[in-house]
């Protein structure tokens, strides 16, 4: 199958190993991505406020050089998917901001890119690899890959929350108890922790502006997860990955409070069981190293 | 005990008619259960909680609530929103708050410069949606 691909620009700096594992993981399942050609950052953040046009402009024109690819556009990065998703029904629901937005799209373009009959509806399909993976690809066929079983590993999905709400607009699984990241563990062999705070928020960018706000949030979740003996905690989000791995650094310098419980992209996971070489998976970017646990881990 | 006056000319203030606009909420469906704040993870920082900032609209009570630092800790997880059983998305009010203190100039992002080996590490998704929410 082939995909608009869209990294986001975590993905094409700090988050690379998301990225890197992710294209290994998608040739290794026949899935085609293609590069936008020329993209941009989608601006982080959905507007949220209903005369907001200015900030739908990014994700709008990400979607609309999409279309010449692809009816179906997949990104990673929680943020990304977020916005891109939430924008594109703006799009779809609201005329008259469609119209403003296509306005400005024409006005700003270059007329080999955006000519006079430019449109676009909203008919892009904005989607995550989760989805991909579950309603596409199948996780049995995930299962079929798998050269390195994770057997016995404790591993506990953690969402954070842009991956699944608000709910309504996103839809990918059910935002208080979602399942994708848990069957696709399962399909990897691992032993999936139930993990009560799965969808709680980490702090987000909160730690630019309130570092030590953020912290508190990041702390609880990793008190927690250390508390009931998760191994690993596998997340989609690079900033959700930052602040987990950030805040465990600190705790883990200054006290014996948490056992380490390194952070990785549920891809990075994917792509150790799939069998992938130690440099594709890119644990060497990771604040606290997942190295010793894995290789503890026997794998 | 803190004495509340309320009257008619607060209610009929073109402050709360723009945040339900810009927010596309009803504030007075709200009823006080206080789900939102019982989830709310920055609650813990705030000066006042979701459910506080919803009850003191609805008594047309919005210098206080532009004197509250808690729209500006909301990160928009929505936790709030995906919680409510009245339906009520609590982070578009809080976005809608922002919104009109930011349009006035009030409230810019106020920039705590964080340590240096932070900002090295940080990734910039953090920094382009702290501007995005925080700054106009």
């Amino acid at each position: 199958m082939r995909l608009a691909y869209y990294p986001g620009c975590t993905l094409a700096s700090k988050a690379k190993a998301f990225d890197q594992t992710t294209r290994w993981v998608a040739q290794k399942l026949d899935i085609e991505l293609v590069e936008l050609p020329e993209w941009q950052c989608c601006g982080g953040l959905m507007p949220q406020v209903t005369d907001a046009v200015m900030g739908l402009l990014a994700p709008i024109r990400i979607l609309a050089d999409a279309q010449t690819i692809s009816d179906k556009l997949m990104t990673l990065c929680s943020f990304c998917y977020n916005t891109l998703k939430r924008a594109n029904l703006v799009i779809q629901q609201d005329a008259e901001r469609r119209q403003k937005v296509i306005d400005f799209l024409k006005e700003t373009r270059a007329p080999k890119v955006v000519d006079e009959n430019f449109q676009y509806d909203g008919s892009v399909r904005v989607v995550h690899l989760l989805e991909v993976l579950r309603d596409d690809i199948g996780f049995d066929n995930v299962r079929q890959k798998v050269v390195r079983p994770l057997t016995g590993v404790r591993v506990a999905p953690y969402y954070g929350c842009l991956l699944l709400r608000p709910p309504k607009e996103i839809g990918l699984d059910d935002p208080e108890e979602p399942t994708v990241m848990e069957q696709l563990l399962e399909a990897l062999g691992c032993e999936v922790v139930d993990f009560p705070r799965k969808v709680e928020c980490c702090g987000s960018f909160m730690i630019v502006n309130r570092p030590e706000i953020a912290a508190q949030c990041s702390a609880t979740i990793l008190r927690s997860a250390s508390q009931i003996g998760v191994q690993l905690l596998v997340t989609s989000c690079p900033l959700c990955q930052f602040n987990l791995d950030w805040q465990q650094m600190r705790m883990l310098e200054s006290n014996g409070e948490i056992t380490p419980v390194p952070v990785l992209y549920f891809t990075q996971l994917m792509a150790l069981a799939m069998g992938a070489e130690p440099f594709v998976l890119g644990f060497e970017h990771h604040l606290v190293d997942p190295r010793p646990a894995i290789l503890e881990l026997g794998l | 005990m803190t004495t509340v006056k309320l009257s008619s000319r607060r209610l009929s203030s073109e402050i709360l008619s723009e945040i339900e606009e810009l927010s596309g909420q009803n504030l007075y469906a709200c009823y006080q259960c206080g789900k939102c704040s019982a989830g709310c993870p920055l609650g813990f920082a705030a000066d006042l909680l979701p459910h506080q900032i919803m009850r003191l609209l609805q008594l047309g009570m919005t210098k206080e609530v532009f004197a509250s630092q808690a729209p500006w800790l909301c990160v928009a997880c929505m936790t709030c929103a995906t919680r409510c059983p009245k339906g009520v998305d609590v982070a578009k009010v809080m976005e809608a708050i922002r919104t009109i203190q930011l349009r006035e100039g009030r409230g810019a992002l106020q920039v705590f410069l964080p340590p240096a080996e932070l900002v090295a590490e940080v990734p910039q998704l953090a920094t382009v949606s702290a501007f995005r929410k925080l700054s106009l």
